[in-house]
């Protein structure tokens, strides 16, 4: 992974010789070296997105030699847009870096299109049926999205209601653990796992939802609550994520209070008016959220970069 | 002329403490917030503007008046919190200078669901005032300044009331003004006293912000503005909130020492003087009709009911709180019929307001919850238990009497 990181650095200076550019934009920590590279052989300045922290991804266990690439290239870049407060006072906390060198742009989202390709092959084989209200988890199935949590929530739900299914939709690193953990729980025959779905199949599943629950125990930003907003799915989000910030309508709860998020769930599904609230003021607010706002932001880091002292 | 009519509106909600789907305990209440929170405005208010208004009226010797309409379930809370606080009420019924306000007791917006409810409500209020202040009120208020026609025509017919307060508001009025007394349309009796809302919020909310351009405002300056009504009108009605003094404006922005210099300057000049309510009535005649078919109220820029009914949540809340009302009454039991009631408590429904959400403003004062959102689970959840115990709770049929 690391000499990958590097010969990508390399190939990048080799390329930016014969380039033409005012401004460095580079994204993560894979891009880094390559950043810090291209702008000490070209004195251009570097700007260093930060979409997600090694404390995101691997809670306290970070990987050193990764931690090290992200700390390096956030001090040695000339300015730092982050996608949220919340990681901005990650990085401001945990790599020692000074406020006034952080910008933050929150992400956005625009009306996807239809999506490409039939993929109606694994929802039918997921039995998911016309009639039982659904509680979708759509994201990678790993740590950092908190998925224990959506079961431990999802077995107090079905303690007081039957007729709701449990939808995870993704695949990741803790997928067998999770199905493993759903018939531990004694609640496998109400969860479903779709694995990863393409195109069509999510809106398809989207509009089968009556709720999206995002339970992130870290989450920089999180776009997927805006995509189902968007398609008129009211949302439960976690309050340690970055989306928290920008969105009023939607229900807010601390990513390992269990009982909330159950209590939450089941006012959404029994409580017709809730739901509409959400979906419909939820779906406004969304409309605010535009990429378009987002670029116009980093444009303006770019120019104060530019412009002479 | 002018007649300067003060009232001032006291209350406190019961607030709901947090409660999930999976409590099934029947104690809705959050008493520790509650007692601290009417502790907390007891001394920052209630004490320090008693003790002024108190003082003020002996200065003056009977030239300085006021009206209060005090809700039942603060005088609960103040028992229960800060009992002091009702002696202090009590001095002021004393000196024969304070009118004492009917409205419903639980501050619900029983009106528009339930007529029955609405007089038993008002109807323990005016028993509970006589009773603490022996006064009997003879002026109504509804919750929130929320007034139409049909609502006048109610009153009147009660037969205990001789005026009934409403929101001076523009497209009610038109060109005419509210510094005089009318007659709402459809009654024969009942006047009509409306607030001047631009001369009342100088106080109640413009008061500290700098940025106004009348700011700093002093006793002599409104006391001019004051005047200017002379030849224009006979009343200047003021109703505000209490938390004025002290809450809402902070003790250091001088809106004690502007009070407590008002009357001076008022009745420097001979002409004017200070009235209650009642004292306002009966000195002048309606000079004409207002017509209010449609609701209105005293609440945001609107002054309509948009504040308690404007989204699905809080429409289905009222909704369903006023459905119950059979199955309640019929259990014949005090304490569901108590809570009942507490439920109905119209701040309940503004802390479900969506409007200005973003924003962050009057609705989130003492606004016990992060979203609105929360308030409406929280309510839903409570109302879910004190159904199912309506439904265990059944004695033998009775008949239900009203207390």
């Amino acid at each position: 992974m690391f000499t990958e990181v590097q010969r990508y650095a390399d190939l990048a200076a080799q390329l930016a010789k014969d380039e033409q550019f005012d401004v460095i934009h580079a994204h993560d920590w894979m891009t880094y070296p390559a950043g810090v590279l291209v702008s000490a052989i070209s004195g251009k300045p570097l700007v260093v997105h930060v979409h997600s922290t090694e404390f995101d991804r691997s809670g306290e266990n970070v990987n050193q030699m990764i931690y090290d690439i992200e700390r390096m290239g956030m001090h040695k870049a000339d300015r730092i847009i982050a996608v949220s407060n919340f990681t901005r006072n990650i990085i401001i906390n945990r790599y020692g870096i000074s406020g006034e060198k952080v910008e933050v742009v929150h992400n956005g989202v625009d009306r996807s299109d239809a999506g490409n390709g039939n993929g109606n092959g694994s929802l039918a084989r997921a039995g998911i049926k016309k009639g039982e209200k659904i509680v979708l988890f759509l994201g990678r199935i790993t740590m950092q999205k908190g998925p224990e949590y959506f079961l431990g929530a999802a077995k107090k739900v079905l303690e007081v209601m039957d007729n709701v299914k449990f939808v995870m939709a993704g695949s990741g690193d803790m997928m067998h653990r999770a199905v493993e953990m759903a018939a531990e729980l004694g609640i496998g025959s109400k969860v479903l796992f779709t694995g990863f779905l393409h195109g069509e199949e999510v809106q398809k599943i989207y509009k089968l939802a009556d709720l999206f629950v995002m339970p992130s125990v870290s989450e920089p930003f999180g776009i997927v609550p805006l995509e189902a907003l968007e398609n008129d799915v009211p949302v439960i989000i976690s309050k340690q994520s970055g989306v928290s910030e920008v969105l009023t309508h939607a229900l807010k709860v601390d990513f390992w209070d269990v009982d909330e998020i159950a209590n939450k769930i089941i006012a959404v599904l029994k409580y017709v008016p809730l739901g509409v609230t959400l979906r419909n003021y939820g779906n406004y607010e969304v409309r605010k959220l535009r990429w378009k706002d987002a670029a116009a932001k980093c444009l303006k880091v770019y120019e104060e970069l530019l412009t002479p002292v | 002329m002018p007649s300067v009519c003060f009232y001032f509106q006291v209350h406190q909600p019961t607030r709901l403490r947090h409660y999930t789907v999976f409590d099934k305990s029947d104690h809705y209440f959050d008493d520790y917030k509650n007692a601290s929170i009417c502790r907390k405005v007891a001394n920052k208010c209630y004490l320090p503007a008693n003790r002024l208004l108190l003082e003020l009226i002996k200065k003056y010797h009977g030239r300085f008046k006021i009206a209060y309409s005090i809700t039942g379930v603060l005088l609960e809370q103040l028992h229960s919190f800060a009992p002091e606080v009702i002696s202090t009420f009590d001095a002021l019924a004393e000196t024969g200078c304070v009118e004492f306000l009917a409205e419903t007791y639980y501050h619900s917006l029983s009106f528009l669901y339930s007529r029955d409810e609405f007089l038993e409500q008002v109807n323990q209020h005016s028993e509970t005032i006589r009773s603490l202040f022996g006064q009997r009120p003879r002026v109504f208020r509804n919750t929130e300044l929320i007034y139409n026609n049909d609502l006048a025509a109610l009153i009147e017919s009660t037969g205990n009331f001789d005026a009934i307060l409403s929101e001076g508001a523009d497209h009610i009025l038109g060109y005419r003004s509210p510094n005089f007394v009318y007659q709402p349309k459809g009654c024969s009796k009942l006047k009509l006293l409306l607030k001047n809302y631009s001369l009342s919020d100088d106080i109640a909310f413009r008061f500290s912000n700098r940025n106004w351009s009348q700011w700093p405002l002093t006793a002599e300056k409104f006391a001019k503005w004051i005047g200017d009504v002379n030849g224009n009108g006979n009343v200047v009605n003021l109703f505000m909130d209490y938390e004025t003094f002290g809450e809402h404006q902070w003790e250091d922005t001088g809106i004690f020492d502007f009070m407590r210099h008002l009357p001076e300057y008022i009745l420097k000049h001979p002409d004017n003087n200070f009235k209650t309510p009642s004292e306002v009535v009966q000195c002048y005649n309606s000079v004409g009709t207002v017509d209010v078919p449609h609701l209105i109220s005293w609440a945001d820029i609107e002054r309509d009911l948009s504040a308690w009914l404007g989204n699905p949540m809080q429409s289905n809340a009222v909704h369903e709180i006023y459905r119950l009302e059979k199955k309640v009454k019929k259990t014949c039991n005090p304490k569901i019929i108590s809570d009942w009631r507490k439920l109905q408590i119209s701040d309940h429904f503004y802390y479900m307001c969506t409007k200005y959400f973003a924003d962050g403003d009057v609705h989130k004062y003492f606004n016990p919850y992060d979203s609105p959102y929360d308030s409406y689970i929280n309510f839903m959840n409570v109302l879910n238990n004190l159904q199912s115990r309506c439904s265990s709770g059944t004695t033998a049929a009775r008949s239900y009497t009203p207390a």
